[in-house]
């Protein structure tokens, strides 16, 4: 009892380790204002891992490397965490991204037209994104606008009582 | 999108209408802080949940379990830290209550969170929002600012020696945070899993602490309670279902919106043809989802012309549950087979996959559904979904697997001829 069997080895490579993102000061002090909300710092990681991918586009290494650092956890434990919640992104998404609602209710308010009729305008299907890095398109789950269906989530506007003409109207005012 | 009262004075959505309802002054000048200072002034912890209880209040997250009952769960002598955490994470399909709740009276929501924290003893409380209402979260915390600018959160509120403070937290996009303990999960920082109960969160649930985790629509009817006292409360409702209850209603409706009814209005018939202006373009009623889509499923000759009274019982007898209240109308264009594939495929995107019987379980039934849209479908098959959601409900760690089941279990008994006309037309 007690005695080591297996005496493990380091690694003969190197182990690859991004080295983590940096933020401004104004983006620090916001994320210490999270940080403040909570006993525990791990609470803030839903919080934290928004403002990453808001200054980095998604969830990139050096992003969860950052996270990790910050919030002294393993970096494994950012990427449980990440996979698990769907408007966490854990690879590139175009800077624009409409989510259109496809639930019942918009399912049955005419979701189906709007989301033909995107498709046709920006060239993609659901899951992609545009060439130039403008559009993702996603179907996503009940966004709780079921009285005012059908809609989309352009980032994190909501756009209700959408009709095709509006939705031209709405992706055509985005620069 | 229509939005008031029918059959009774508007309590909940009394100042929705208001020009500016979500600034603190219009709040204070509406009746705003009057409940927490006569709690401060005159009421102690107990009275304040003598109160709840007599209400009848109970929980309208989907659950309905008595609040003032949930509250005395709260052991007195802990001497750990005691969280209230209100559940803003409104993810059900077709229920989007809380959203105008919070958007428009967003004081109405840190009172009633003041006043529970108060009667349970808890300093630090939390606003969990689904992580999409991210413009809520950002009303919320405006409002808060507001609120502890005024004295009404932070150290010694108004005088007293009651201090409290009340956090937003945001979610990222996952129904199953809905369920209280995913959600505490979740707010620490964690994949958004239930956890076993018992221990039940009153015991041990934020940070292994006493906690009650409220929906909105419960914390906002708190202010009330208080003012008009518990007995008066109730009987706005019944003996049972105390007080008003919001119904959110989808679909094909000429006037979709957010109604506050008193608790046991009669009827869902006159409700759906009268009140919400009836089925648009000269269609006929077919199926009614009455409490956010984790229901039993309606037929028209269910409603039209029974007197189903919408309450908790009244529901249940009717032949479905009150849930979250989300109402979702389906004229005769839709075929139930469609709309219960719709929810199935919603309900494996959002099993979180703890557990065997809904993670595996909901993934074969979209696999059926899609192999029954795609042409292959059997006549055994209605009978093979039935004995799938046989294997789900009452099986699975957490309530998602019993919602999932429901809706297949009644659409597949309620409407036979929906599915039979896949199934057959194959054979």
């Amino acid at each position: 009892m007690g005695e080591v069997l297996v005496k493990i080895q380091p690694p003969d490579h190197p182990v690859h380790m991004p080295e983590a993102a940096k933020f401004s000061p104004q983006v620090e002090s916001e994320i210490d204002r999270h940080l403040a909300k909570y006993p525990i710092m791990r609470s803030a990681i839903l919080p934290l891992m928004f403002i990453v991918q808001r200054e980095r586009g998604y969830l990139d290494p050096p992003g969860v490397q950052y996270l990790a650092n910050r919030l002294q956890l393993r970096v494994t434990d950012i990427w449980e965490v990440a996979t698990f919640y769907s408007m966490l992104q854990t690879k590139p998404t175009g800077r624009y991204h409409i989510q259109i609602c496809k639930t019942l209710s918009c399912k049955i308010m005419g979701e189906g037209k709007i989301t033909e009729h995107v498709c046709n305008k920006l060239g993609i299907r659901p899951g992609e994104t545009t060439a130039d890095g403008k559009f993702s398109l996603s179907l996503v789950e009940c966004l709780g606008s079921c009285g005012t269906a059908p809609m989309f989530q352009v980032n994190f506007d909501y756009h209700e009582n959408l009709t095709p003409e509006k939705a031209d109207q709405i992706l055509e005012s985005l620069e | 999108m229509f939005i008031g009262a029918i059959g009774c004075e508007p309590l909940q959505l009394r100042r929705i209408h208001l020009e500016n309802s979500q600034t603190l002054d219009v709040y204070r000048r509406n009746g705003g802080y009057e409940a927490i200072k006569k709690v401060l002034d005159s009421m102690s912890p107990d009275g304040v949940i003598d109160e709840v209880k007599k209400s009848a209040l109970r929980g309208r997250g989907g659950a309905g379990f008595p609040t003032g009952m949930k509250w005395s769960f709260v052991p007195k002598d802990s001497p750990k830290e005691k969280y209230v955490v209100c559940n803003a994470d409104e993810s059900e399909p077709g229920t989007f209550k809380d959203r105008y709740l919070m958007e428009r009276d967003p004081h109405m929501l840190i009172e009633g969170m003041l006043i529970a924290a108060y009667a349970l003893g808890a300093k630090r409380n939390y606003i969990y929002t689904r992580g999409e209402y991210r413009y809520l979260i950002d009303i919320m915390d405006l409002a808060l600012d507001e609120a502890r600018a005024a004295g009404f959160l932070g150290n010694n509120i108004l005088g007293s020696d009651f201090s409290c403070e009340i956090y937003t937290h945001t979610g990222a996009g996952a129904y199953i945070c809905g369920e209280e303990t995913a959600l505490l999960s979740s707010l620490e920082g964690f994949r958004g899993h239930p956890r076993m109960k018992p221990p039940f969160p009153a015991i041990s649930g934020l940070y292994a602490s006493p906690t009650v985790v409220n929906n909105v629509e419960t914390l906002t009817a708190v202010p009330d309670i208080i003012k008009m006292g518990g007995e008066a409360y109730q009987k706005l409702g019944t003996e049972k279902s105390g007080g008003t209850k919001l119904w959110s209603v989808s679909g094909h409706v000429n006037r979709p919106g957010v109604y506050e009814l008193p608790m046991g209005y009669d009827d869902m018939e006159k409700f759906i043809m009268e009140d919400c202006g009836g089925i648009p373009n000269g269609k006929q009623l077919k199926a009614v989802i009455p409490g956010g889509s984790s229901v039993y499923i309606m037929r028209a000759d269910q409603i039209v012309g029974k007197d189903v009274r919408m309450d908790y019982e009244g529901l249940v007898a009717g032949g479905s549950m009150v849930g979250s209240g989300g109402f979702i109308v389906m004229d005769e264009t839709v075929d139930v087979f469609e709309s219960t594939k719709n929810l199935t495929e919603f309900y494996k995107h959002e099993s979180c996959g703890w557990c065997t019987p809904c993670r595996e379980g909901t993934d074969w039934l979209v696999k059926i559904f899609k192999r029954i849209e795609g042409g292959a479908g059997r006549p055994e098959d209605a009978k093979l979904l039935l004995d799938l959601c046989d294997n789900i409900e009452g099986k699975s760690f957490c309530p998602l697997g019993d919602a999932a089941a429901w809706p297949i279990q009644s659409a597949v008994k309620r409407f036979p001829e929906d599915f039979e006309k896949h199934l057959v037309k194959n054979n």
